[in-house]
């Protein structure tokens, strides 16, 4: 095949694949028996819920006062989580919608795995605020209904119920992107099961779907609103989570930098996320035809640009601070980057800013190892990006007899790791329940870097100008 | 009514737009095309009009939003105002961010439920395929035999330029038209 393709693009789908034999290599996972790697996997990621569990189980028995915190340091490590969470499932609808609309075909193969990343992220974030209530029984007090506490509504005017808003909306629009991109590759899913309860099950959840033109019209047209709708969405959702620091008035966090800052690192640390999962899952599923090294290189180009931006928002807010004049401004900087708690910002920095740079190099985003660890890191980064923005803010507040220390209980590391047990878990099921590549959606990008006949549907003025268009296309002798 | 249908099958994305365009053309009726993925061109290809749902995603979406500004401000300025930090009842800037999110979530939602009936797809029905493979590889032309001149052979033979696979002829019951 190599005569065929292109000069200008390298094919994106590797192996000159047919549909039929795309349909068959992302359903063979599904056909086959999981394998030990997906086992061990799985029971690691159950075992670390079941902890999580047993320790959200315990905070909300004996109330939440089993956490680290303090008066001066009031948000900690349930916040941190609950931004990072929030920031990994971005990357996810980034992939989905805004390269999309941006008509980018390489996101066909990795949407579907950084779609449901969104969601399962989503979940692991939504929990924290919730556990964070102290009283999570009393959570619907978060809707505005008529109630018989007096007719007392939500405050609307709360940056904490613009997140809860902001959340749910999200988290619906995701599930029903994702839902909604998956229909058709149930449809194909279910024509290729034998009679049965499986078949029976998702012929409920495929809708009854046959392939119609019409149907698909229409269907095209939805998810470009979809992709609309999530686009803004994605960049409201972070703004908003940067609003619940920024509307304040602590030093470090009335910042106006904060909603571009949060949207870029949220960008970056799910692309990390995305690529950590990829790197796995294509060596484990055997599907390196599908998610290549290009793939990866692009995804990588994403990162740096985003972990770039957000080099800058951390120069731009230091500055900002140290020029700002404002004593409790610059003491705040200076104490996050030599202070008791520097450690944490260094980190933050080398992680974030410094090994990111490496993927400049095209032999480093080639590498899938190398990318793998890099990812890691980038994650190790971002989580304490957060810590560094909530704690170091709050633990040397105005008054030198307020400052206090933090230091996480066993509780609350519990609590993170049950959080990544529970994204796991969902993942790793989500990788035997379903088609982790959008079937139908790389079935029409196969052409791509390909030479492929155009047919000139506006030219023919007849049918048999039209059929003869067609035939020279295809080189045959007329 | 039934109808008289003749089903054509294809391998190819290029032949289906070829076909669909030259059965368009030549003035036959296309029942429908069914395809296993999405095709771009299929719709100018087969005229169809272009979806209306961006409409339905519009109105709606102003409708949450407009519903959610009114809501907000008869809650907060009417219905039981609060002083929250001497702020004004009518703080509408502060409503903006819930009134964004749920106009996105009024247009995401109901665009959804539109298409679902537009396309007439619930959960549990029964899919009449075309053919089996669909929803694997294989594409389909149905052409409805409208009539009494239609001349299977003749588009038989004007389906052969595309590659056609295979021809049948079906007719469809009461109960199967949908």
């Amino acid at each position: 095949m190599a005569s065929a393709a292109s000069s200008l693009r390298t094919p994106l789908i590797e192996g000159a694949k047919t549909p039929a034999q795309v349909t068959r290599d992302i359903c063979a996972v599904l056909d086959r028996k999981p394998t030990w790697v997906w086992w061990t996997g799985f029971l690691c990621a159950c075992a670390a819920l079941v902890v999580g569990a047993a320790a959200v189980t315990y905070q909300i028995a004996v109330g939440i006062g089993t956490w680290g915190l303090n008066n001066t340091v009031g948000w900690a490590f349930d916040i941190t989580n609950f931004v990072f969470w929030i920031g990994i499932g971005h990357a996810g609808t980034l992939i989905s919608a805004i390269l999309f609309l941006l008509r980018q075909p390489w996101r066909t193969s990795v949407n579907r795995s950084a779609e449901a990343m969104t969601i399962f992220a989503v979940i692991c974030a939504g929990l924290f605020p919730v556990i964070h209530m102290g009283r999570p029984w009393l959570a619907y007090w978060m809707i505005p209904y008529p109630n018989t506490r007096g007719s007392l509504w939500i405050n609307f005017r709360s940056p904490l119920i613009w997140d809860f808003f902001a959340i749910l909306t999200y988290f619906t629009i995701s599930l029903l992107f994702w839902y909604l991109g998956m229909v058709p590759d149930l449809a194909t899913i279910r024509d290729r099961t034998p009679p049965g309860l499986r078949r029976r099950f998702l012929g409920i959840l495929s809708l009854g779907w046959d392939g119609s033109a019409r149907t698909w019209l229409h269907y095209e047209t939805v998810y470009k609103m979809l992709a609309g709708l999530a686009t803004p969405l994605v960049v409201s959702v972070h703004t908003i989570v940067s609003w619940d620091f920024a509307t304040s008035v602590i030093p470090g966090w009335h910042t106006t930098i904060l909603p571009p800052y949060f949207v870029a690192g949220a960008i970056f640390s799910g692309m990390a996320m995305v690529l950590t999962l990829t790197i796995v899952a294509r060596k484990a599923m055997g599907l390196e035809q599908y998610i290549t090294r290009q793939h990866i290189d692009k995804m990588c180009k994403v990162a740096l640009a985003t972990g770039c931006m957000l080099g800058l928002a951390y120069v731009t807010e230091f500055f900002t601070a140290l020029y700002s004049g404002n004593q409790y401004e610059q003491f705040v900087f200076l104490n996050r980057a030599l202070g008791p708690l520097s450690w944490s910002y260094w980190i933050m920095v080398v992680c974030n800013v410094g090994i990111s740079q490496l993927l400049w190099f095209r032999k480093v985003r080639t590498n899938p190892a190398a990318v793998f660890v890099i990812a890691i890191l980038i994650n190790v980064g971002m989580w304490f990006e957060r810590f560094v923005i909530i704690v170091t803010s709050l633990h040397r507040d105005y008054l030198p007899s307020n400052w206090a220390s933090y230091v996480p209980t066993s509780i609350e590391v519990a609590t993170l790791v049950g959080s990544f047990g529970l994204f796991f878990t969902c993942f790793f099921l989500f990788c035997r329940f379903v088609p982790v590549i959008a079937i139908s959606e790389v079935k029409g990008v196969l052409s791509v870097g390909r030479k492929r006949t155009v047919f000139p549907l506006t030219i023919a003025e007849t049918p048999a100008e039209s059929a003869q268009a067609v035939l020279e296309e295809k080189g045959v002798p007329v | 009514m039934s109808r008289r249908l003749l089903v054509s099958f294809f391998d190819h994305e290029e032949d289906i737009l070829g076909a669909s365009c030259t059965v368009r053309e030549a003035g036959f009726r296309i029942a429908d095309v069914y395809t296993p993925y999405a095709v771009h061109g299929l719709d100018k290809a087969m005229g169809l009009a272009p979806s209306k749902l961006p409409v339905v995603c519009f109105l709606l979406g102003l409708l949450g939003a407009a519903l959610k500004v009114w809501f907000e401000f008869w809650t907060t300025a009417v219905d039981w105002p609060i002083n929250v930090g001497g702020k004004p009842w009518n703080s509408l800037p502060a409503f903006v961010p819930v009134t964004f999110e749920v106009m996105v979530l009024c247009a995401g939602v109901s665009v959804v439920i539109a298409f679902l009936f537009v396309s007439r797809l619930w959960p549990g029905k029964q899919a009449v395929l075309a053919d089996p493979g669909v929803t694997d590889h294989r594409f389909v032309l149905v052409i409805e035999q409208a009539d009494a001149v239609f001349d299977p052979i003749k588009v038989h033979e004007l389906l052969k330029r595309f590659h056609v696979v295979r021809v049948e002829e079906r007719v469809e019951s009461e109960e199967e038209a949908r």
